[in-house]
Parts: C-alpha cells; sequence; structure tokens
C-alpha cells in the first residue's frame, strides 16, 4: 500500500477519534457545570483545556456557553470538533478510492452537519442533542468502516489510527485528572465528589462498564484500575494497546513489512506496563509519572510508524 | 508547499477544460437559427396510424428542428433512418410515466456508482451527476468501419511523425512540413530528441474528436495526443444504459466496449521497459485537485493498478520508485496523466510540485515507460493539424481516410489576407490553447474582438488558425417526453501498443441547451452512449 494512502486513513481515524474525546470531555464539563461545587468553573475548564492537549488560543474567559461553541465550531482551534472533521474528510478526500462509498457518505453528512447554516442554531437550542447527533454521525462511520472495507493493511491502518489516538487521550486525561482524584479523602464521598467520578468515567464513556464490574461502588483506585487495566473494555489503556499491537501485526501480514524492533519493543513494553503491573504498584509508586510514561510511549510508537512505514529515508529503504 | 500547484493541468477534457468547446460555435450566418421545424410525416414502418399513440408521437417530434445540418436520426425529408427505426419504436411504446421511471433510475445509478461531480464548499447538493442525455448516439457497422480505419491510419502515421522528428528529422529535410513550424511550436520537447522511445511509440492513448458535416462526411476536428480524457464517461455511460434499456440493447447487437480498461492495461504492458517480465505499471494523477480526478481513481481502479501522486515516487539511480508500507517498490510503467510542464522540475517547470524529479532522466535511461511519451503535443498542434493528411501522405503513401477540416495557416500571407477581411465569418483560434480559450467565433463576435484580433494574428500570425465555421451534425435527445435534436461530437479512443485498438464507439459529447453548439460539460453539455452495430 502507497504510505501516502496509509498516512492518509490513519489520520482520517485519529482526528475522527479526537473529535469523539472533545465532545464528550466537553459534554461532561458542561454538564459539572450545573452543580455547584468546591470545584470552580474556571478549575474546570482549565482541566478540560489541558486534557485536550492545551490549544494555544484558548483561555477561560468566563463564559461556558461561548468557549464551548469554540470547541464546537472554531476551525482555528486545534482539538475543536470542526477542526477534526474537517481534517478527517480532507484525508479521507486524498484517498477516495480508498475507502467505501458508505464512508465516504457518513463522513461527509458529518461534515455537512457541522457547517450547515442551521448547526449554530441547533446547537444554542440544544446543546446535547446537538452533540449527541454529531457523535451518532461518528460511531456510524465506525460501523460502516468495519462492516464496508475489506480488512487489509488500509483498514488497519484506521484501526491503528483509532486505538493510538484513543490511548493518549485516556492517559492524558488521567494524568490531569489523578492527582485530585487520589487526593481525595478517604470519608465517604458527598454527592459532589460522586459526581465528579462519574464524570470522569463518562468521559470515557465507561460508567456503565465501570458499573457491571465493580458496582456503583465508585473509589478512585477502581476507576483508575479500570480505565487502565482492563482489558476487555474498548476505551480502558489496555485495551487500546492491544488494538495497536494486534495492527502492527496485521499490517505485516497483509502487505506492509514487519515493523521493526524498535516499535515491537515500544509496543510490548507498554503492553506489559498495562498487563502485570496491579493497580497497587502503580498508586505505591508514582502514578503520575506512570501515566506520563504511557503517554511518551505512545509518542515513540507514532513516531516510529512515520519513520517506518510513511516518510522513511530513501536510503534506508534501498539498503535493506 | 513550495511550488505551485496549477488549477488543472490543462486535459483536454470533457468538463471545464475541454479543447474544443466553442469552437464548434458554428451557427450557420445564413440561416437564422430559428427556422421552422419542417412540418413533417415521417414514417414508422407498419404501425397503424390510428391506434392513438401517433398523437405521443406528433407531439414528441413537437420541436424537432430540421434545416441544413445533418441529422443522425432522421433524413432531410423527416423520414427516420433505418438504424434509428428500432429505437423509435421503442420510445413511442414506452408510456410517458415508464419512460420517466427509466430516466430517474438511470440517474440513481449514476448517482450511485459516484460518477458525479463534486462541489466542494457548499452546503448542500455536493454530489451532481455528469450530464447525460437517454438516447444512445447510433452508429452503423459500415460507418465505423470507415472511422477505425480512418483513425487507426492516423494514428500510424503521427506516430511515424513524432519519431521522425525526434530522431533523423526527414520530414523535415523533405520540406513536407516546415521547420520553423516544429522549432516554433509551444510543446516541442527538445530533450526528447534523439531519445528512442520503448517500441517506438510515442502516443499510446488518443482521443481524436470527430464531427459530422452536413454531407454526413466525418471529419476530423482536432487529435487529443497529450492526456485525453473522458474514457471513463464513456464506460460508465455504457453501464448505465444497459441496464436502462437492457431489451433494445440486445436486440440492437451492439459492439462490446467494456474492455477497454484490459486493452489500457495491455497496451501499457507491452511498452514495459525490457527485462521486467511483471511490470509494476501506475498512473499518475496530479491529485484531488484535477478536474479529472473522478477518471483517474476509476481506471486505476478499473485495472487494478495503483493511483500514484508525483509526492508518492522517488527516484534513485535513475530507477523510479514509489514509497509503499512494504519498503520502495519499482516502478516499471507509468501512465502519466500530468501534462509535460509538471512532470519532473529538473527538466521542465521548476516550480511545478505535481511532478517527481528526476523522472525524465530515468525515462532516458530506458529503466521506466511514460506514456504518452514527452513532447506529444507537438503533433496534436492547431498549426501542425493542417498537414496531417500530408503526413500521412508522407509515411504511409496513402490518402487520408478522414479528412480535415478546412485550416487556413495564418503564416502564408494569402490565407491571412483572406481570414483578416472575412473574421466575421470564421473561427480563429491560437493554437497553444485549449478549452476554448484564445478563440474567436467570427458569426458571434463583436467588432472590437474581430480588432483585437486582427491585432494579435498580425503580431504573431504563428499563435492562430483559423477554420471555416461549422454545422455539424445533431442527434436526437430526450427532453421530458418530447425529443429534440442536439449537436453532437465524437470521442474515439485509440490505444496503440504493439498494434491500434479501438473500442468500437467513444464518448459522445451533446450541447444539450438549445440553440448551442458547445459541449464542455462546464458550459450545458453533456454525453450519450454511443451504440456501434454490428
Amino acid at each position: 500500500m502507497l504510505s501516502r494512502v496509509a498516512d492518509s486513513l490513519y489520520w482520517m481515524s485519529r482526528y475522527l477519534e479526537r473529535a469523539e474525546n472533545t465532545i464528550r470531555q466537553l459534554d461532561v464539563t458542561m454538564s459539572l457545570l450545573l452543580d455547584t461545587s468546591e470545584t470552580t468553573a474556571e478549575m474546570r475548564w482549565d482541566r478540560l483545556l489541558i486534557s485536550l492537549g492545551n490549544p494555544t488560543n484558548v483561555t477561560w474567559n468566563g463564559d461556558a456557553e461561548a468557549m464551548a461553541r469554540m470547541l464546537v465550531f472554531d476551525g482555528t482551534v486545534p482539538a475543536s470538533v470542526t477542526t477534526c472533521i474537517n481534517a478527517a474528510r480532507e484525508n479521507a478526500r486524498q484517498v477516495r478510492e480508498e475507502i467505501s462509498t458508505e464512508q465516504w457518505q457518513r463522513l461527509n453528512r458529518l461534515y455537512h452537519q457541522m457547517h450547515s447554516p442551521h448547526a449554530q442554531a441547533q446547537f444554542g437550542a440544544n446543546m446535547n442533542d446537538f452533540l449527541a447527533s454529531v457523535v451518532d454521525g461518528i460511531h456510524l462511520f465506525k460501523g460502516v468502516s468495519d462492516t464496508t472495507m475489506i480488512h487489509g493493511e488500509g483498514w488497519q491502518f484506521i484501526r491503528l489510527g483509532r486505538y493510538l489516538e484513543r490511548a493518549y487521550a485516556t492517559a492524558t486525561l488521567l494524568e490531569v485528572y489523578q492527582e485530585r482524584l487520589l487526593d481525595l479523602p478517604e470519608r465517604e464521598h458527598s454527592g459532589y465528589q460522586y459526581l465528579e467520578l462519574v464524570g470522569l468515567l463518562r468521559c470515557c464513556t465507561s460508567f456503565e462498564a465501570y458499573c457491571q464490574v465493580y458496582t456503583a461502588d465508585l473509589s478512585p483506585d477502581k476507576i483508575l484500575e479500570f480505565l487502565l487495566l482492563n482489558r476487555d473494555f474498548p476505551h480502558a489503556l489496555r485495551y487500546s494497546i492491544d488494538g495497536v499491537r494486534q495492527s502492527l501485526d496485521a499490517i505485516q501480514r497483509t502487505g506492509g513489512r514487519r515493523p521493526p524492533e524498535e516499535l515491537l519493543a515500544s509496543a510490548g513494553k507498554l503492553h506489559a506496563m498495562l498487563r502485570y503491573t496491579t493497580i497497587d504498584e502503580i498508586l505505591e509508586g508514582n502514578p503520575g509519572a506512570f501515566l506520563h510514561t504511557i503517554r511518551e510511549h505512545c509518542q515513540d510508537i507514532h513516531d516510529l510508524l512515520y519513520r517506518y512505514y510513511v516518510q522513511y529515508s530513501i536510503q534506508s529503504a534501498l539498503a535493506v | 508547499m513550495s511550488g505551485t500547484v496549477p488549477s488543472h493541468s490543462g486535459e483536454p477534457l470533457p468538463d471545464a477544460s475541454a479543447g474544443s468547446g466553442n469552437e464548434r460555435a458554428a451557427a450557420k450566418s445564413e440561416a437564422p437559427e430559428q427556422a421552422k421545424p419542417l412540418e413533417v410525416e415521417f414514417d414508422l414502418g407498419t404501425r397503424d396510424q390510428d391506434d392513438g399513440r401517433t398523437l405521443d408521437v406528433d407531439r414528441m417530434f413537437r420541436d424537432y428542428l430540421l434545416d441544413g445540418a445533418y441529422d443522425e436520426m432522421r433524413m432531410p425529408d423527416g423520414s427516420i433512418r433505418p438504424h434509428y427505426k428500432a429505437l423509435m419504436e421503442t420510445l413511442t411504446s414506452l408510456p410517458h410515466e415508464e419512460l420517466q421511471r427509466r430516466k430517474q433510475s438511470a440517474d440513481l445509478s449514476f448517482l450511485t456508482q459516484g460518477i458525479t461531480f463534486t462541489v466542494y464548499g457548499r452546503d448542500e447538493g455536493t454530489e451532481r451527476i455528469f450530464p447525460y442525455d437517454l438516447l444512445p448516439r447510433l452508429i452503423s457497422a459500415s460507418e465505423w468501419d470507415l472511422i477505425e480505419r480512418g483513425l487507426t491510419q492516423r494514428i500510424a502515421a503521427l506516430n511515424h511523425f513524432l519519431r521522425d522528428v525526434y530522431g533523423e528529422a526527414k520530414i523535415l529535410k523533405d520540406g513536407v512540413v516546415p521547420r520553423e513550424l516544429v522549432y516554433s511550436c509551444k510543446h516541442y520537447r527538445r530533450q526528447m530528441c534523439g531519445l528512442e522511445v520503448p517500441r517506438g511509440v510515442y502516443v499510446a492513448v488518443a482521443g481524436t474528436d470527430l464531427l459530422r458535416l452536413r454531407t454526413g462526411e466525418y471529419v476530423v476536428l482536432e487529435d487529443n495526443l497529450r492526456v485525453p480524457s473522458g474514457v471513463s464517461y464513456m464506460l460508465t455511460n455504457r453501464r448505465v444504459m444497459k441496464r436502462t434499456f437492457p431489451q433494445l440493447f440486445h436486440s440492437y447487437g451492439v459492439k462490446p466496449i467494456e474492455h477497454y480498461p484490459q486493452l489500457l492495461l495491455n497496451t501499457l504492458r507491452s511498452l514495459a521497459p525490457e527485462g521486467r517480465p511483471e511490470p509494476n505499471i501506475v498512473l499518475l494523477t496530479p491529485g484531488v485537485y484535477n478536474s479529472a480526478y473522478f477518471e483517474h481513481t476509476y481506471l486505476a481502479r478499473q485495472m487494478g493498478i495503483d493511483l500514484v501522486e508525483g509526492r508518492d515516487l522517488v527516484t534513485h539511480d535513475n530507477v523510479v520508485y514509489m514509497r509503499t508500507t512494504d519498503g520502495l517498490k519499482r516502478v516499471d510503467v507509468i501512465y502519466r496523466r500530468v501534462d509535460d510542464d509538471f512532470s519532473d522540475p529538473l527538466v521542465f517547470r521548476r516550480d511545478s510540485s505535481l511532478g517527481c524529479v528526476g523522472l525524465f532522466n530515468a525515462y532516458r535511461a530506458g529503466n521506466v515507460t511514460v506514456t504518452n511519451a514527452f513532447g506529444t503535443g507537438l503533433a496534436d498542434d492547431k498549426a501542425m493539424y493542417a498537414y496531417v493528411p500530408d503526413i500521412i501522405k508522407y509515411y504511409l503513401g496513402e490518402d487520408a481516410i478522414i479528412n480535415n477540416v478546412k485550416t487556413y495557416l495564418l503564416t502564408d500571407p494569402k490565407s491571412r489576407q483572406h481570414v483578416l477581411a472575412n473574421l466575421d465569418k470564421l473561427v480563429v483560434k491560437a493554437v497553444g490553447e485549449s478549452g476554448g480559450y484564445g478563440m474567436l467565433i467570427g458569426p458571434h463576435s463583436t467588432k472590437a474582438q474581430q480588432e483585437e484580433f486582427a491585432r494579435a494574428i498580425e503580431a504573431n500570425p504563428r499563435n492562430y488558425i483559423a477554420q471555416p465555421t461549422l454545422d455539424f451534425s445533431r442527434a436526437p435527445c430526450l427532453f421530458g417526453s418530447e425529443i429534440e435534436p442536439r449537436h453532437v461530437d465524437l470521442r474515439p479512443y485509440i490505444l496503440f501498443g504493439d498494434r491500434a485498438h479501438i473500442v468500437p464507439g467513444g464518448l459522445t459529447r451533446v450541447a444539450l441547451e438549445k440553440g448551442s453548439l458547445v459541449v464542455n460539460s462546464s458550459q450545458g453539455g453533456g454525453s450519450k452512449d454511443t451504440w456501434v452495430l454490428e
């Protein structure tokens, strides 16, 4: 497969995952703002912005509605929903012949939904509904991607993009939240604290899944354990990293070359960290540093992917 | 990005930049457009005139204009030509609703096959279907035989010509074609001199535009020897028409065209460098912003080859590679849909970012075949066109089977004088332009425009040619439940590898707007399926 094509598919997928992440976090933040709590709006927005990668030209201005609008519609703000969907569509358009008509149509529809003259009004009338319909559109896209595309190399790059983006976003989110989360006093949670924890879970669409495993007994330790180490939940870090590893293997099987040792090592180490470390060990050590390491490994994997599959030097390729 | 990206690569093609749009604007000055339709009875064979359908037929042909131009379906007296009878019978026997239903299902078929123009930057209606007409254009076997022989002769002679001009230049020494015409041509590529191209084939893919004069005679309007396009519309039209009129199609015994991609692939394969038995063939596109991008993706998919852009290619030691996730993969044959100018910034335009650095040297070294070859534009220059009959005679010793349109070369003082005196009656074209640019249509022009052209011609006579305004043929088109004639041309696609292959038919372009002579899709033109009968 052409490197350019793999690159476009990979980024198309990452951008959609990113759009979804922005929507979920924004949605949770906006709903938490409704409850009065000891956490100020400013603190919440700071946290939100940091976990979205700290877009440079955005700072809390005291107007939550305007801030939300910016994160959804402002095409100049890096992680905004519009920016991500535009970028995803542009990537898809470059490789229109490599994706299915259904995929293209879903993505196109999503794009036009964001750019419709009614979008702003719909958003103003009911933000939750609007955001939910965008997320629906993204889910539909993922669904048709899985059902209408050959599960060959291109699909593996899409999957790789999805899981790597998700792993990175989840690690960032937890890194931002963990300090305050673990500092919560050991007493029974007040209603506000409960809401806070539910919010964190909802940022990863994991509240219901958590309850199935741990019941509604929310505790920071268990939440961290669930979001980091669960094997079966798609938004858990371990699951995402397993997805990354599977795709790397599959790429070699479906036409690409064997991933280099460094890349396998980086993914393997990450897997081992999440597979064989217990939550107690993490908590006894330095959870912040642990999460930071995960992020670094994700970044490494991305860099190596690029260096090996997309932007390799001619000399290195000829030497093989 | 460092270089400039042209908005399109200048391909003569059915939409935006077609090479021969207005130039068909050829309203005869003597016959007013509003000439009354002839009141005629027509003969639909053995049908009973009293079965109530005659009324429909009358209405169907209410606005059917018959005047001097050749009508593909009807004789001057209004009767239906024999090979169109079955089509007419089908049409008149179908209830109006049924016809509309078929039209809708054909529309849908175009839409779902993705044969659409994508209109970007709009909030809705992003995808528009390519305009087409539901009625096929029919060509009889004997007509086709002539066209096929004529085009085969032409492509062979033009390849001879290019090989000669870039080689020994005998035709110039013999004074058949003037040297200055060659060396002043904007598409002449001195880099090609003395270079042997694989199998001596310069033009492997050509699209030649034919018109039909009042007498019914086919003439060549122009050759497209650089990067002709539109073949994807020919193929998709056929697919849709087979579904729309299956029985009619079957009963006519239409010659197939569906194997075009395979023939193209075989042609490309036959031109691979020596010693590459399993050549890696790719299609080089300028990218998504090119107006023919749909066609590029379509052909690549139909042939099962990779669609590459310049940035996918690298050269090393005069070998071209493409970057894949499995490392660099050697490229053997490039079906090039990028203009000469933008193909290699080292040799051609330096500000191009569409091409591949070092491509020309790899080509020169014989490590990769690029087709069509560079510099083929020399032979489709509008002034060179006037010499094609002489070129055919010179290399093949034969007379041209299909004639040219009469062309005045303005470098000749006598012709120039005649043209300048008759600017209001003639069509003047700039030789190197396409897409209807740099053109004067005498009967439709103002005095000021004529004066402007007169000055331009005086300043640089080599840059212009003149032709009489042509009254080219019309074919029936369906509008609602009525049938009206519209002007059509024909672009057959010629492949030339070990020998010439022409799939029977081609792209019939049609000026869908009433009274219009412009077949460009950007200006109300569309296309029709073309059925060559057994």
